[in-house]
């Protein structure tokens, strides 16, 4: 068993046995296929790039090609147990219209995402004065995918305006799990599971 | 079982029918040609059919009695191929309709005991797909492990899960579509036109005097490999490039490559296809529209379907391009069937489906297999 990247294996380990779930942004399907193998989950997923949806639908994962975009509205509301968005909320165009979607078609969601405010990124422009390039963020600024960068007090910001459950929220240093405290500057990384 | 006289090449079976027609009429006896290759398995789970597409038929991985030449998809299917000859049970069966042994206007109606010509009844796609049910009872598999096909084969694979649910695990959906577009329609009435056209047809009835509307075929085929082609692939193999001469003739003569190969296209095709058989195959194709017996909902189609689905479709195709499986993959979703679906990158347009391609080998190897470990 290969393993997750740490937020994915947040995900999983907080998914319940069997559920019906819908990856958004699913990469190759390293979540889905571990969630099949080892919570027996009926996962789908959404994925924009070609090469990755040959690998997943390779492994028997049943993956489609599209873009968070423009293909989650054929999805009949609450049809998911969850809709998981890892690591892609920064990369839609409209990332409050994406999670109005996920809990559209999930009764709950996973978002995950990378912090622009961890300190590194803070200390980079404040000193660089150039646009941050890190570990997770490894783009320049001209041919990132990553045209909404956001951090974890613009999220929880976003849940409190549009009224939403937060039911869980992790955060990662490295690849270590933190603390809640300042996480907003500690954090590379944080993972919220949401409701409406 | 490999001593059963149902299985193996080349093979003729006459079903006594009838077979109910979309169009009201039946059929009766049903003629089928067909070809199996590998080995049925104990339980018969290891099923697959293959459907072909228009002008195809079902020498699928076996030398062809006229052209001499291999299978139209020996890279998809033979030993260690994605369909396995090794692993799998492989069918492929001439539609009906068709020229290779099956039930078509070719062949003899009972009731006048002459060529059927234009007496033969006009067929749907789910016609088709109900006469190879039939052929699937007379060999003893009620469930099929997969159904795959490209273009008109993939509107085969699909109408099979709407039909048959209960008969089929998974399908493969190649290059295809839900239903005929008006540009799909138009290009195939300028081939029906073609046929009609030339005064050989004579109302269809010329099989007496052995002298088929040649021409008009050629024609149609000419024009419909066009679109079977892309601009860049065309672009690519011939560009304005002269065909065995140093410059333009001023005349009518097949000056450019490209001329050349299709009036060869046309002229090939002719000597292994019946003119008829192409009116009645392109009206059934254009018929094809499987969101009509649901209201329009395409969704409605896949209401609580079991089935597997995996859909491709290649960058250049513009005949049954990205959009037509896109709708199906949308439908499917919102219906929550287990649907895959790529867009692969070829410079071949539609018959991209039909050349190699690792990534299509890849996707549907994977997709087979994981069905077999459940």
């Amino acid at each position: 068993m290969s393993k997750l990247r740490p937020d994915l294996q947040i995900i999983a380990d907080n998914i319940s046995p069997k559920a019906r779930v819908l990856d958004i942004g699913c990469g190759d399907g390293a979540l889905m296929a571990a969630l099949r193998d080892q919570k027996q989950v009926d996962a789908r997923g959404l994925e924009i790039e070609p090469a990755n949806v040959a690998s997943a639908v390779s492994k028997g994962l049943s993956v489609v090609q599209g873009d968070a975009d423009t293909d989650l509205s054929a999805y009949p509301d609450g049809s998911f147990d969850y809709a998981i968005l890892s690591q892609t909320l920064q990369t839609t165009h409209r990332p409050d219209v994406i999670i109005d979607e996920l809990l559209r078609i999930g009764k709950q969601a996973f978002v995950s995402f990378p912090n622009f405010a961890h300190w590194r990124v803070r200390m980079s422009l404040l000193f660089g004065g150039r646009m941050p390039v890190t570990r997770l963020l490894p783009q320049t600024w001209y041919d990132t995918p990553n045209i909404h960068h956001v951090t974890i007090d613009d999220f929880r910001a976003l849940v409190r305006d549009g009224s939403l459950e937060q039911e869980g929220q992790w955060f990662l240093s490295g690849d270590k799990q933190t603390g809640k405290a300042m996480a907003n500057l500690f954090a590379e990384h944080a993972v919220f599971l949401l409701r409406r | 079982m490999s001593e059963d006289e149902r299985f193996g090449l080349d093979k003729r079976v006459r079903l006594l029918g009838p077979l109910p027609l979309d169009s009201g009429s039946a059929l009766a006896p049903v003629e089928l040609g067909y070809e199996t290759y590998g080995t049925l398995n104990a339980d018969a789970s290891n099923a697959i059919l293959i459907c072909h597409a228009l002008t195809g038929d079902q020498y699928v991985a076996s030398t062809h009695p006229v052209t001499g030449k291999d299978g139209w998809w020996t890279r998809m299917v033979g030993p260690g191929k994605p369909v396995d000859t090794d692993r799998h049970f492989i069918i492929c069966v001439n539609v009906i309709g068709s020229c290779m042994g099956s039930s078509g206007p070719a062949t003899i109606n009972p009731a006048t005991e002459q060529p059927w010509g234009m007496e033969f009844p006009v067929l749907t796609i789910a016609d088709m797909v109900r006469a190879q049910a039939l052929l699937l009872d007379h060999l003893g598999i009620e469930c099929l492990h997969a159904v795959i096909g490209g273009s008109m084969g993939g509107m085969q694979a699909i109408n099979w899960t709407t039909l048959y649910p209960e008969r089929v695990k998974s399908a493969v959906v190649i290059a295809s579509a839900a239903r005929h577009s008006a540009q799909n329609i138009a290009f195939h009435e300028v081939g029906r036109q073609a046929i009609m056209a030339d005064p050989r047809w004579r109302g269809g009835a010329y099989y007496a005097d052995d002298d088929p509307p040649s021409s008009g075929l050629a024609v149609a085929r000419m024009a419909a490999h066009i679109t079977y082609l892309s601009e860049a692939g065309l672009t690519e193999k011939f560009g304005r490039r002269l065909q065995d001469r140093e410059s333009k003739t001023f005349g009518f003569d097949a000056d450019f490559q490209v001329e050349s190969y299709l009036r060869h296209q046309g002229i090939s095709f002719v000597d292994r296809f019946d003119a008829n058989s192409y009116l009645y195959i392109t009206r059934a194709m254009d018929y094809f529209d499987l969101a009509e017996a649901y209201g329009g909902t395409l969704a409605h189609a896949f209401k609580g379907s079991k089935t597997r689905f995996c859909l491709i479709s290649f960058d250049t195709d513009w005949l049954y391009p990205t959009s037509e499986s896109r709708t199906i993959v949308h439908a499917l979703n919102a219906a929550g069937a287990a649907a895959s679906f790529v867009e692969l990158s070829s410079a071949f347009g539609h018959d991209s489906f039909l050349l190699k391609n690792p990534e299509m080998n890849r996707i549907v190897d994977g997709f087979l297999k994981a069905g077999e470990n459940t």
